[in-house]
């Protein structure tokens, strides 16, 4: 070599491969992490879709939040919805009792605007989550681990009722800025991305947001049909979705806003979930694996009846957030 | 007797009883008698070929029954046997 410094042309990569044309993408320069909530790309599951042919099946890459879920928009909402209110004014806390994605968004958002985040989890969930959370300045306070998620909800509850100017209990089963957070931003960015030709939406119910929110603005948008994912028993694998004939319904799920729910085996969303690692090198937890084969069913239904469709649903976060073991799952095998 | 710990979505077969006693000397029998006394509670715990679902985990004095005898676990009188959904729980 002589030296001289090679001029690359930069549409082309190293060994003359051709790269995609570099456009200026306004997200790629931001004040603050939360503006990269949102805006999520959709993916096509090319895949997947040869079982339903005709039919197109698409899903909404919610792990490619900041915050690895879908929950950082829900969070993010709650968070700016509660401080112009007036209801997270200095020095008092947010509470809430969540190990999951929830608490991680909360956790996320609260340390990007300066908000202090208190979570309650049951004693015995993975030292993973209590790191994750803990990186992030959240203060912890453990429930007694024989009363799981439940006993830390009480707890919550009663920390607030002792402390009530302490902190601020934003409930997400019952606080609307959860859902208005997927009627203003999930639902719109489907139908631009799908240029309106989406024809289903499919969404399980965990607080029931996401599938509330989407489906009431996608209604007014156009005419698509939103189908709701239950796990078809009380006893159940699929983390993070509710089974509401047995569940406290959260008081934001009204049923008549969706058009029909399918009831999903633990069995068949788990499958799905190894599936789209295989086959679509897509890595993600449960949960989306069960809509994804929700969705599916759905593609079969109209394939099998001649129909084309455009079905849309959502990947909620990534697989590897399940890896950390809990002392009941030391031998968990994915 | 073993006592059996039942994880809330299975207490509607139970009475609301998140513990009963149980007489056996393995898993499976304790399943079999577990069913002849809360008639359903078995299907949701394992699947038709009689197998535990893969999401449901058995717990033998705090040792996973997968890692052990699996359905032929042998159960002692003053054990404890605990059913437990494979969910960290939490949103």
């Amino acid at each position: 070599m002589n030296g001289e410094a090679r001029v690359v042309d930069p549409a082309q990569g190293p060994a003359g491969v051709a790269l995609a044309p570099v456009l200026y993408d306004p997200r790629s320069r931001v004040d603050s992490i939360v503006d990269l909530i949102g805006n999520t790309p959709l993916v096509r599951l090319r895949a997947i879709e040869v079982d339903c042919p005709g039919v197109e099946l698409w899903a909404k890459c919610e792990f490619a939040n900041p915050g690895g879920s879908v929950k950082d928009r829900a969070a993010l909402r709650i968070v700016l919805d509660a401080r112009a209110r007036g209801d997270l004014p200095e020095g008092v806390r947010l509470i809430d009792s969540t190990s999951g994605n929830t608490g991680i968004a909360y956790s996320m958002v609260g340390a990007a605007l300066g908000v202090p985040i208190t979570l309650v989890m049951p004693e015995n969930v993975s030292a993973p989550r209590k790191q994750v959370t803990r990186a992030y300045g959240t203060e912890l306070i453990f429930s007694d681990p024989m009363e799981g998620s439940d006993g830390a909800i009480v707890h919550a509850r009663r920390i607030v009722e002792e402390h009530p100017n302490r902190y601020y209990y934003p409930n997400q089963y019952a606080n609307d800025s959860n859902w208005l957070a997927h009627y203003d931003t999930t639902a719109p960015e489907i139908w631009a991305q799908t240029h309106g030709r989406v024809t289903h939406f499919v969404a399980g119910i965990g607080t029931s947001g996401t599938i509330m929110g989407t489906s009431r603005r996608l209604h007014e948008l156009g005419r698509v049909r939103c189908v709701a994912v239950q796990p078809d028993d009380a006893m159940h694998g699929l983390e993070g979705l509710k089974h509401i004939p047995s569940s406290l319904v959260p008081p934001i799920y009204d049923e008549r806003v969706i058009d029909e729910t399918l009831w999903m085996p633990t069995e068949e969303g788990w499958d799905m979930a190894e599936r789209l690692a295989r086959d679509e090198a897509l890595f993600v937890g449960h949960s989306a694996g069960a809509n994804v084969a929700a969705a599916l069913r759905i593609g079969k239904q109209l394939a099998a009846a001649g129909h084309s469709g455009v079905v849309v649903t959502v990947l909620c976060d990534r697989g590897d957030r399940y890896f950390a073991p809990l002392r009941w799952e030391q031998h968990y095998v994915w | 007797m073993a006592t059996v710990r039942i994880p809330t979505p299975l207490r509607k077969f139970t009475q609301g009883k998140d513990e009963v006693t149980i007489a056996a000397a393995s898993v499976r029998e304790l399943l079999a008698n577990l069913e002849a006394t809360y008639p359903g509670i078995k299907e949701r715990i394992c699947d038709e070929t009689g197998a535990v679902r893969r999401f449901v985990n058995v717990f033998v004095a705090d040792e996973d029954i997968r890692f052990l005898e699996n359905l032929d676990t042998a159960v002692k009188d003053a054990d404890e046997v605990s059913i437990v959904p494979a969910i960290a729980g939490g949103r």
